[in-house]
């Protein structure tokens, strides 16, 4: 879908992304475009490359061929006269600063504070003065749910903590577009409502696009504005979470549904 | 064996020749410390001819002797340079540190590996340019592992020091030698007491130094609340890229 | 997985171990050509060396430098084949003291883990005694200290045995570590079977406990390696003596000292090298 010049810029917008391990391809030429402020949830099997989806657009991981565009601007590729050429890692910080990523296994820094997990980026990447930094620091704390537990080591929280933790650490960067990446699956059963509701919230304001690789298809029909199915490489189908995730077209998609409601 | 403890005199020519070991220790440890750092990390470049150039380093500083290494720079050296003024001190200090880099820098090396992929990604993920990952996420959590090894090391490098007085700097073990040699008039003490005494010596400061270590390894663990493992490792497969 | 396994298709996989799953025939190190081979070649070089009956070398140049320029090579071939004897004391104060080490380290392990305190408190206390002081100071000890004691020691002996106690007290830590790395479980499975000490020991600990302890223990040859020069301040032999008494005599010190620091890293290299190979074979039987 070829976006024409009076649609808005896409905040993410994929062409022709591949991405292979060895024999395994994960992404075949993947064209995925997603609208600024817009709620898109990616499911599909294990080792199906949906986190890999996510992975190419946080540079974890380079893609082999294709282009990656956050905001208008090409991530990977940066103007060279006419053309386009390899962008040389300024380029990359700059367009990569726009997006945030949270991680299945949280990745909080063990030896900080949740406060200062928080507050890092601010002051090392944005420049924030320290005061300025451990307010806002608060704030998003608070938001989560977790001011109280500002001067906890990692090491104190629970999972679920951790990872309310770690969405705040992102928040702080001000992303425009949020990647999540199977943030509830390291979650004991009883921790992961409080986790999704601080994704519920942010998902309310609107403003922060956000992409979503999970297996709650509850919360995926609660705040996905569209379900992509992802299956070797390439989008099987996609649709608003009511249509998708009751009347798929394909079988696949079907026994795969099938599946993980079974859980 | 009869006494023991020597006369306050001979303590003191110890004495003064501990301050010259320390003296090596210190300038080898800082020297060292820095190597190990810029080699331990350049070990882990993305560009080729950095690693290529870090593991030669490694690989010589470990293959050689320091004794070897010492010879070479205090008598070699300053021959070749033509130094009027040579002081080795600097020069014993230069070549124990040598040393010490290329063990230093495979410990930092591997600490570096040991620190779980994620939070590198995670570090990305929050736009930290490669040097404020190193600084802030990577090497405090490195700590650790870095500094047992680094304790060992440094009291190798302790009994690493008793070689400059082969080259004629007066350190604790030129002082032994010194106090051993029988003069005029003096009442000669036997040289097993007067080794004993040396050898404690050194063996209290090693014990010192494994002291000092043993306490910034507290401090270190106490800044992350607990001592239990903190974060579930993240699986290998999973952080590989193929996909949930 | 981008990064790939080590070749696990090492070796040729006699008929006995064919007939075994997948993976245990591999974990035979004793019957692993790759493992064996370097403990062969190491044995019967340390063999061969011991039976050299090289003591004490003196070092002959007919050369003289040309004292016009920096470096000489006529000069440098002229010093290879004396280097060469000073190489080959070293090599055998090695072996020699490795081999005492390997013993030494023996008893001061059993001594530690000796069930009294009496035995194992000053054993460890002696190990740990030795471990933290130089080993510089350790021979002028066995040389200079023990005659006051009516003990008089060659200088090589008295090399051979400062190796054999200082790397003893580090090879009893290999030791312990591989013993203490075989589980808990073992020994309780040994009981339940009503085993033996000796079969325990022989069938079920050693054989687990030997693949870890053998990289350290290469180690460590490598380290006595290094470390045997310090013969130099007890007059043995060696290539420092060689280097100095040769830059001593000429004043000319380039061409000796660089080519001692070639020859000792032309031993000492190819030997890390094997050791850190042997290590990742084994470290990949453990997987």
């Amino acid at each position: 879908m070829p976006t024409t010049a009076s649609e808005p810029i896409p905040a993410v917008r994929m062409r022709k992304v591949s991405k292979a391990f060895g024999d395994n391809v994960v992404l075949n030429e993947l064209d995925l475009d997603v609208a600024p402020g817009e709620r898109v949830v990616i499911i599909g099997p294990s080792g199906s490359g949906k986190t890999t989806i996510l992975r190419v657009c946080m540079t974890l991981e380079r893609p082999d061929a294709g282009t990656i565009d956050i905001n208008g601007e090409s991530l990977y590729h940066e103007p060279d006269g006419d053309g386009l050429k390899p962008a040389r890692e300024k380029h990359i910080r700059q367009v990569r600063s726009r997006v945030g990523m949270v991680f299945q296994h949280f990745n909080l820094f063990p030896h900080m504070s949740a406060l200062e997990n928080v507050a890092l980026a601010p002051i090392k990447v944005h420049g924030m003065p320290k005061d300025e930094a451990y307010e806002l620091g608060r704030q998003l704390l608070d938001k989560v749910g977790l001011r109280a537990h500002a001067n906890h080591a990692p090491g104190q929280l629970s999972g679920g903590q951790k990872q309310r933790v770690a969405i705040a650490r992102s928040l702080a960067t001000d992303p425009d577009v949020m990647l999540f990446d199977e943030v509830t699956s390291a979650l004991d059963p009883e921790l992961v409502g409080e986790v999704l509701g601080v994704l519920r919230d942010i998902a309310e304001e609107g403003t922060t696009t956000m992409m979503l690789v999970t297996h709650e298809m509850g919360f995926a029909k609660e705040v996905a504005d569209r379900v992509v199915m992802f299956d070797h490489g390439r989008i099987l189908e996609e649709g608003p979470p009511d249509q998708l995730l009751h009347e798929p077209a394909h079988d696949r998609t079907r026994s795969f549904l099938r599946a993980v409601l079974a859980h | 064996m009869g006494e023991l403890i020597l006369s306050p005199l001979r303590y003191e020519r110890l004495l003064e020749g501990l301050s010259v070991t320390l003296q090596v220790l210190g300038l080898a440890f800082a020297l060292g410390i820095v190597l190990s750092l810029v080699f331990g990390v350049a070990r882990l470049s993305e560009r080729r001819w950095v690693r290529g150039i870090a593991l030669v380093y490694v690989e010589f500083s470990r293959g050689i002797s320091s004794i070897i290494l010492l010879f070479f720079m205090a008598i070699a050296i300053p021959i070749l340079l033509g130094l009027e003024q040579r002081s080795l001190l600097v020069l014993g200090g230069v070549a124990l540190g040598l040393n010490m880099g290329g063990y230093g820098a495979e410990i930092i090396r591997g600490a570096i590996l040991s620190v779980p992929k994620g939070q590198t990604e995670a570090s990305i993920s929050l736009n930290l340019t490669d040097a404020q990952r190193l600084r802030y996420v990577i090497l405090p959590q490195a700590m650790r592992v870095i500094l047992p090894p680094m304790g060992n090391l440094t009291i190798e490098i302790l009994k690493g020091t008793a070689l400059v007085s082969l080259v004629g700097l007066a350190d604790l073990t030129l002082a032994l030698r010194k106090l051993d040699v029988p003069q005029p008039g003096v009442e000669r003490v036997p040289t097993m007491v007067l080794f004993a005494n040396v050898l404690v010596i050194y063996f209290v400061v090693a014990q010192v130094i494994n002291g000092l270590f043993r306490l910034a390894e507290r401090r270190t663990e106490r800044s992350y609340g607990t001592r239990a493992p903190i974060e579930p490792v993240p699986d290998g497969v999973e952080t590989a890229g193929a996909g949930g | 997985m981008s990064d790939t396994l080590q070749d696990p298709t090492d070796g040729t996989v006699d008929a006995d171990d064919a007939a075994l799953p997948p993976g245990v025939g591999e974990s035979r190190w004793w019957r692993r050509p790759d493992v064996m081979m370097p403990l062969t070649i190491v044995t019967i070089l340390g063999v061969a060396l011991a039976m050299t009956g090289v003591e004490q070398v003196h070092f002959r140049v007919d050369v003289s430098p040309d004292g016009s320029t920096v470096w000489d090579w006529t000069f440098f071939w002229a010093l290879v084949p004396e280097m060469l004897k000073g190489l080959l004391v070293l090599a055998r104060a090695t072996v020699f003291g490795f081999a005492v080490a390997l013993v030494v380290g023996l008893v001061l392990a059993l001594g530690r883990r000796s069930k009294h305190r009496v035995v194992s408190w000053p054993t460890a206390g002696f190990v740990e005694f030795v471990r933290s002081t130089p080993l510089l100071v350790q021979l002028y000890f066995l040389f200079y200290a023990l005659p006051d004691a009516g003990i008089r020691l060659g200088r090589m002996q008295a090399l051979v045995i400062g190796l054999g106690i200082h790397y003893g007290a580090y090879c009893s830590e290999a030791y312990r570590a591989g013993i203490n790395s075989v589980p808990e479980g073992q020994w309780e499975a040994a009981t339940a079977m009503n085993l033996g000490p000796t079969t325990t020991w022989t069938r079920v600990i050693l054989p687990q406990a030997i693949p870890n302890v053998l990289p350290a223990l290469g180690n460590f040859l490598v380290a006595a390696f290094k470390d045997a020069p310090l013969g130099y301040a007890i007059t043995v032999t060696e290539v420092l003596f060689f280097a100095t008494t040769i830059s001593g005599r000429l004043f000319r010190p380039q061409e000796p000292f660089i080519l001692i620091g070639i020859g000792f890293l032309l031993v000492s290299l190819p030997a890390a090298w094997l050791v850190r190979r042997l290590e990742a074979r084994l470290a990949y039987d453990r997987i």
